[in-house]
């Protein structure tokens, strides 16, 4: 009996792989196998799926089929899925960064391009074709340029930084951290928003700094949640900011209700942590090129004087309030 | 005269963790109490703690209640506060033009989707005798999913003129609107809890559930009556949550604050498996956390350590409250009066001694 169910759970489990592999015959259509983390993750990551979405679409010369999923088992056994279905490339984002080597060779035996995409993974450069990334440090680096070239007569600056230990916390507080320690600007407040980036935890670590009487005149945060909160501080304690203001704002991930609030001048500069890899490893695809090893995206910054309507439209993230809307 | 001492006396923890915090802030700088008023709203720390734990509070609340009757925690309230503000948020901007009967309209719209997760949940536990914590375990592990198809697969913005000043402030009311909000919730709660029989029925359930049902009290109507009350803490909750943060972020609104929560009842002087419980032990108990919360920033630790800072706080708290120490304290405290009173609600040792009853 038990062995009975046994193999019924396995076949429940296997099933759709099995039903998925038959049905498909020779119809011209690279075809492409995406194994990303699940949209409701961030509005990064729903920018990030539909992205891949668009496109990855029948009309642009793809056959393509995209699993979602935060569990790393559960994303290696849907890759080995795609594997076994003779897929051309393998698009992967993996929610962990080990435990991916086994499958990483078998698609490499079969002969499968495999291109990450967003997240790295431990593993050797020769498991993998490519992988496009963020470069969490260039990120951090070009806002510390920004601040640094603002013009300010001596730069006290409040740090919020993400999740600790994040990749993301870890590049973007690296540059302010390394500018410190060059005596170029002072931290007056060190402080994190926690595990869930968390706006409350922001206003809480400015109000902190405020009642301590601390002197500042930037706040650093590093997402544009965490911005929003640190203004709501501000705006609660009467203290001006963004143009013409007393405190310099900036924060990351070019949501689009951050990049309106730059433009409208409420805020100073949003810097970009661009989700849309799609494009350019469809290109790759494309023109037969596909270089090799680990390639970091161009992302932009922008502030109150060089941000347009046409980028909020096509760089920014999630939904738009619309032109001249704060959102506080 | 005896029933007042009992009052503060099972107070006494909640209170004197909090007087601790105030003297650790008094000697970081003796300016904490310090109140200006900045835009025509009173600005200071303390503003500060109650703008800042306001969602805290109504949700303890509701956890007090959930955890008397079943003896149990639900960990889905950060979730279920997320649906029901994302079908407020869903509702406004859908409803054409924001005027203040639009908000009303969806606030109460948000309390019918915080019943429906309240009965979700309260159905599980009750009819189908799920263990509370496994019972909310769905919801939250799902919910949040559920949050994001409402918000349309995005994070809607809340960017209105009415949403701006529930989430700050009135002009020409000198108090911050939230807080304002949570002292009328924790009236109407107050109110409830003095003119009807709620108390009582949550605590005899509480205690022993068969003991009530032979007395005629329904003891699945009574938990599952309690997680009603729980979903309109949530909708509340998430209501002041979503105008404060003007966007509805389905990922991160309210993300672990039921941790917070229970520690709260906790603090509170409340026992975790149910019985006789203190609202108001809870409500302090709440202050208490994001009192504490703001003591650490205050006292400048670095960010990677401020999470261990916390845990060693919480230790010895729960050491002080633990029956051990009480029972110790409850026998020094006696020998000083010649009175001998409960020293708190909790059960400390087992069901007899919360049944005894000091009217």
């Amino acid at each position: 009996m038990k062995k009975i169910l046994c193999v019924l759970a396995v076949l429940l489990a296997f099933g759709p792989f099995v039903l998925s592999a038959s049905g498909q015959e020779e119809s011209g259509l690279i075809k492409v196998g995406i194994v990303n983390l699940p949209p409701e993750e961030s509005g990064y990551r729903q920018a990030n799926v539909e992205a891949m979405n668009s496109v990855f679409s029948e009309a642009n010369g793809y056959d393509a089929k995209q699993t979602n999923t935060g569990e790393n088992s559960e994303q290696i056994a849907a890759a080995k899925g795609y594997i076994r279905d003779g897929v051309d490339y393998l698009l992967i984002s993996a929610a962990n960064a080990s435990g991916w080597d086994d499958t990483l060779k078998s698609a490499k035996d079969a002969g499968i391009k495999v291109i990450l995409f967003d997240r790295a993974i431990d593993t050797a450069t020769s498991n993998y074709q490519a992988a496009l990334l963020s470069d969490m440090a260039y990120e951090g680096n070009t806002a510390v340029e920004w601040v640094l070239g603002l013009d300010l007569d001596e730069i006290n600056l409040i740090l919020i930084r993400g999740q600790m230990g994040s990749a993301a916390e870890i590049g973007r507080s690296a540059a302010v951290l390394k500018a410190e320690k060059d005596g170029k600007l002072n931290i007056v407040a060190d402080g994190t928003g926690g595990d869930s980036w968390s706006l409350e935890e922001a206003r809480k670590v400015v109000e902190a700094a405020i009642a301590a009487g601390k002197d500042f005149n930037v706040i650093y945060a590093e997402n544009d949640g965490m911005a929003q909160g640190a203004v709501q501080a501000l705006e609660a304690a009467g203290i001006s900011h963004g143009k013409n203001g007393k405190v310099k704002v900036i924060g990351f991930d070019f949501n689009r209700f951050a990049l309106r609030n730059v433009q409208a001048g409420y805020w100073d500069a949003d810097m970009q942590c661009n989700p849309r890899q799609a494009a350019e490893i469809s290109r790759w695809i494309q023109s037969g090129n596909i270089p090799s090893g680990i390639v970091y995206q161009e992302e932009l910054l922008f502030t109150t004087d060089t941000i347009t309507d046409a980028d909020i439209e096509n760089w920014g993230i999630n939904a738009d309030p619309g032109k001249g809307v704060v959102t506080r | 005269m005896l029933k007042m001492k009992s009052n503060l006396s099972h107070l006494f923890l909640p209170l004197s963790v909090m007087a601790l915090l105030i003297i650790i802030n008094l000697i970081k700088g003796a300016d904490y109490f310090t109140i200006s008023l900045v835009n025509g709203a009173l600005y200071g720390n303390i503003p500060n703690i109650l703008f800042g734990a306001s969602e805290l509070v109504i949700l303890s609340i509701g956890m007090t209640l959930v955890t008397a009757a079943s003896q149990g925690q639900d960990i889905s309230i950060g979730v279920s506060a997320t649906i029901t503000s994302a079908v407020f948020v869903w509702f406004v901007l859908h409803a054409g033009e924001v005027t203040l009967l639009t908000i009303v309209a969806g606030f109460l719209l948000s309390c019918v989707a915080g019943l429906a997760t309240g009965a979700f949940n309260g159905i599980l536990v009750s009819i189908f005798k799920v263990q509370p914590m496994v019972a909310s375990l769905i919801l939250f592990t799902g919910g949040r999913s559920i949050a994001f198809m409402i918000d349309g697969k995005l994070s809607p913005i809340l960017a209105n003129d009415i949403s701006n000043k529930i989430g700050t402030v009135i002009p020409g009311v000198p108090i911050q609107t939230p807080i304002i909000l949570t002292v009328i919730f924790i009236a109407i709660v107050a109110i409830v809890l003095k003119t009807t029989n709620l108390r009582l029925y949550v605590e005899s359930v509480g205690i022993n559930r068969n003991a009530a049902r032979l007395n005629g009290i329904n003891p699945k109507k009574i938990i599952f009556l309690t997680f009603l009350i729980m979903g309109v803490c949530t909708a509340v909750a998430g209501f002041i949550a979503v105008n404060k943060a003007g966007r509805h972020d389905s990922v991160n609104l309210l993300k672990l604050i039921m941790m917070d929560a229970i520690l709260a009842v906790a603090i509170g002087g409340n026992s975790l498996i149910g019985g006789k419980f203190s609202v108001t032990g809870s409500i302090i108990g709440a202050y208490t956390i994001e009192m504490l919360n703001r003591t650490l920033l205050r006292l400048e630790i670095e960010p990677a350590m401020i999470k261990v800072f916390k845990a060693v706080f919480i230790i010895i708290l729960m050491i002080i409250a633990s029956p051990v120490v009480r029972a110790y304290a409850k026998k020094t405290l006696d020998g000083i009066g010649n009175r001998s009173f409960s020293l708190s609600p909790l059960r400390v040792s087992g069901a007899e001694s919360a049944v005894e009853k000091e009217d």
